[in-house]
């Protein structure tokens, strides 16, 4: 039994909110796959709300606060990621944005990710095509191929069994196959870690 | 142990009455600060290099050169020097000349400079910083080092049969610090030959400095220039003092709040707490100062920077007054009653010519007076 670490980054800014709402339920449909292909499982909640200043102020000063370094270690750091967004104005909301531009451009390569957003209204959900996708295949993360958005009416009138159900199991699946099928994360990068020798920077090598 | 100040050279408004001082006031400034720190019993002034507004030293040998005249005992010194961007042998020729100016009282911090558009000004691309640092730093130490260099690299005109003039005072070049915030291959690159280290420390969580002081030390020692625990590290520091610690966090504020690099952004609390910057009284300056030790070990050399974001120079000379009687003297013999015996104190140009087995004239005469000959064979 491989641990698998899962981080769940959440961009909802009210509480509650259906965009964690979303987040918890694609974090049980992926765990419960990864159970079930025999790993065990350590889901790490992310809300970004709680990181809102200290993200505005890394953005700033250039370093993160204590928390904020936590949380991005362990977005860095794991095994897959599930990222959910309210769309806001036709794309992802600033904040989320923000969080991930503050993730080394490196960071995130190879890493299968579960992309997800609420919304309004179902117009929106082609946002997850025409922005988040890219954003996260810029960062050469393995974008599961199942992207869900959540609309007002798919939480409405009891869902379970509905299409938006039947979209959580699918992409929980997908994101669980891809994680199962790479070697445990050895966590986040080290950023002061030597990867050279000075023989070799005096040759002009590249670092 | 070294104490000092070093200075950015900012013309930045005083958010407190909206003042902002001229170019020739901030630079008459910049001086004055260095006259007092020598007048106040400090050891080092070191100015920064900056070529864009809203920042006055673009010479900074000029500006040595002329606090060399008016001083007796002041070190001079860069924060930084632009390595990456100067020509190495400009900076071999002018730094030589500044030594024989000042009788030896120079040294250099290296840098890579902190902002993009500075490398085209002067020909080059910000993606080869760290080459250039490396290629530069190395031509410039032969030029130092050899009365005549044949030299090929990737980023400057090959040189045959140059010499760099006038020689270094005394045949011994000055000592160098290799300056950075988060770059590992600059601390190695001072490891590898044995120069200084210097964490800017300032504006970055301690655990930045903690990390790159830690990597320099133990390559310092792989190297074999002495234990890890012997190698030259210098720090950055950030201190506004009034004797009432309340006074100082309400004076300090509006400057804080507005600064150029960090204001708009974490409160001064909170900056405070994650930075090394210490505003409140002398007697807390000199406790967390010591406290740097706790995670760089002994240390060499304390700069402070105490002249930013639009303060009044009046004030500035204040906090000069403060550093010079209440707190150096304290940190100069607590730290030095910390520091084991075989700890070294940072080098001079009295203790390289020293080491190097006394000085020696190190004129090149275009043609040697015995041979005839041009200075590469004559040698």
């Amino acid at each position: 039994m491989t641990l698998r670490t899962l981080a769940v980054v959440s961009a909802g800014l009210s509480q509650p909110s259906s965009t964690r709402l979303l987040a918890d339920q694609l974090a049980v449909a992926t765990r419960d796959e990864l159970v079930g292909l025999g790993d065990t499982v350590e889901l790490r909640p992310v809300e970004l709300r709680e990181h809102a200043h200290d993200i505005v102020n890394h953005l700033l000063t250039g370093f993160p606060s204590e928390p904020l370094r936590q949380a991005l270690d362990q977005v860095t750091g794991a095994d897959g990621l599930i990222v959910v967004t309210p769309i806001f104005n036709a794309s992802y909301s600033g904040l989320f944005k923000s969080f991930f531009d503050l993730v080394d451009a490196e960071a995130l390569g190879g890493r299968p990710v579960l992309i997800a957003a609420t919304g309004g209204t179902a117009r929106h959900s082609l946002a997850l095509e025409h922005a988040v996708r890219p954003m996260f295949t810029y960062l050469r993360a393995v974008v599961a191929p199942t992207a869900v958005f959540a609309a007002p009416e798919d939480w409405s009138g009891g869902t379970v069994g509905g299409a938006l159900r039947t979209r959580i199991g699918r992409a929980g699946r997908e994101l669980a196959e891809q994680i199962h099928r790479r070697p445990a994360s050895s966590g986040p990068a080290d950023p002061f870690a030597l990867t050279t020798d000075f023989e070799q920077l005096l040759r002009g090598g590249e670092t | 142990m070294q104490f000092g100040v070093f200075t950015v050279g900012d013309v930045t408004v005083d958010p407190t009455n909206g003042r902002e001082p001229t170019e020739g006031e901030r630079i008459k400034a910049m001086v004055t600060i260095a006259l007092k720190a020598e007048e106040v019993g400090l050891d080092v002034f070191a100015t920064g290099e900056h070529h864009n507004p809203p920042f006055v030293p673009s010479s900074p040998t000029t500006m040595l050169g002329w606090i060399a005249a008016r001083t007796e005992r002041l070190l001079l010194s860069t924060a930084t020097t632009l390595i990456t961007t100067n020509d190495p042998v400009k900076i071999a020729e002018d730094y030589a000349m500044l030594q024989h100016l000042a009788d030896g009282r120079v040294d250099l911090m290296m840098g890579r400079g902190n902002t993009g558009p500075v490398y085209p000004w002067f020909g080059q691309d910000i993606r080869n910083g760290i080459p250039l640092a490396i290629e530069n730093y190395d031509l410039l130490r032969r030029l130092w080092r050899e009365d005549v260099v044949d030299w090929k690299g990737r980023f400057r005109t090959p040189l045959q049969s140059f010499t760099s003039t006038p020689r270094p005072l005394d045949g011994v070049p000055p000592f160098v610090w290799h300056g950075s915030i988060r770059s590992p291959e600059i601390a190695e690159q001072a490891a590898y030959y044995g120069d200084g280290f210097f964490a800017n420390h300032i504006f970055w969580p301690a655990e930045h400095t903690r990390r790159m002081v830690g990597l320099y030390r133990q390559r310092f020692e792989h190297y074999g220039h002495g234990s890890a625990d012997q190698a030259i590290v210098g720090l950055g520091g950030q201190v506004f003092m009034r004797r009432n610690s309340q006074d100082a966090v309400r004076e300090f504020r509006p400057y804080f709040d507005n600064a150029p690099v960090y204001g708009h952004g974490p409160s001064l609390e909170e900056f405070t707490a994650q930075t090394p910057l210490t505003v409140g009284s002398p007697q807390q300056v000199i406790d967390r100062t010591l406290g740097f030790r706790d995670y760089v070990g002994d240390y060499q050399r304390q700069l402070f920077l105490i002249d930013h974001a639009g303060l009044p120079l009046k004030t500035v000379l204040e906090q000069l007054d403060l550093l010079g009687e209440e707190v150096v003297p304290v940190l100069r013999k607590e730290f030095d009653s910390l520091r084991p015996a075989h700890v070294p104190p940072a080098p001079t140009h009295a203790s390289l010519r020293a080491a190097a087995g006394g000085g020696k004239d190190s004129t090149v005469h275009a043609v040697d007076d015995v041979t005839g000959r041009a200075p590469e064979t004559a040698r």
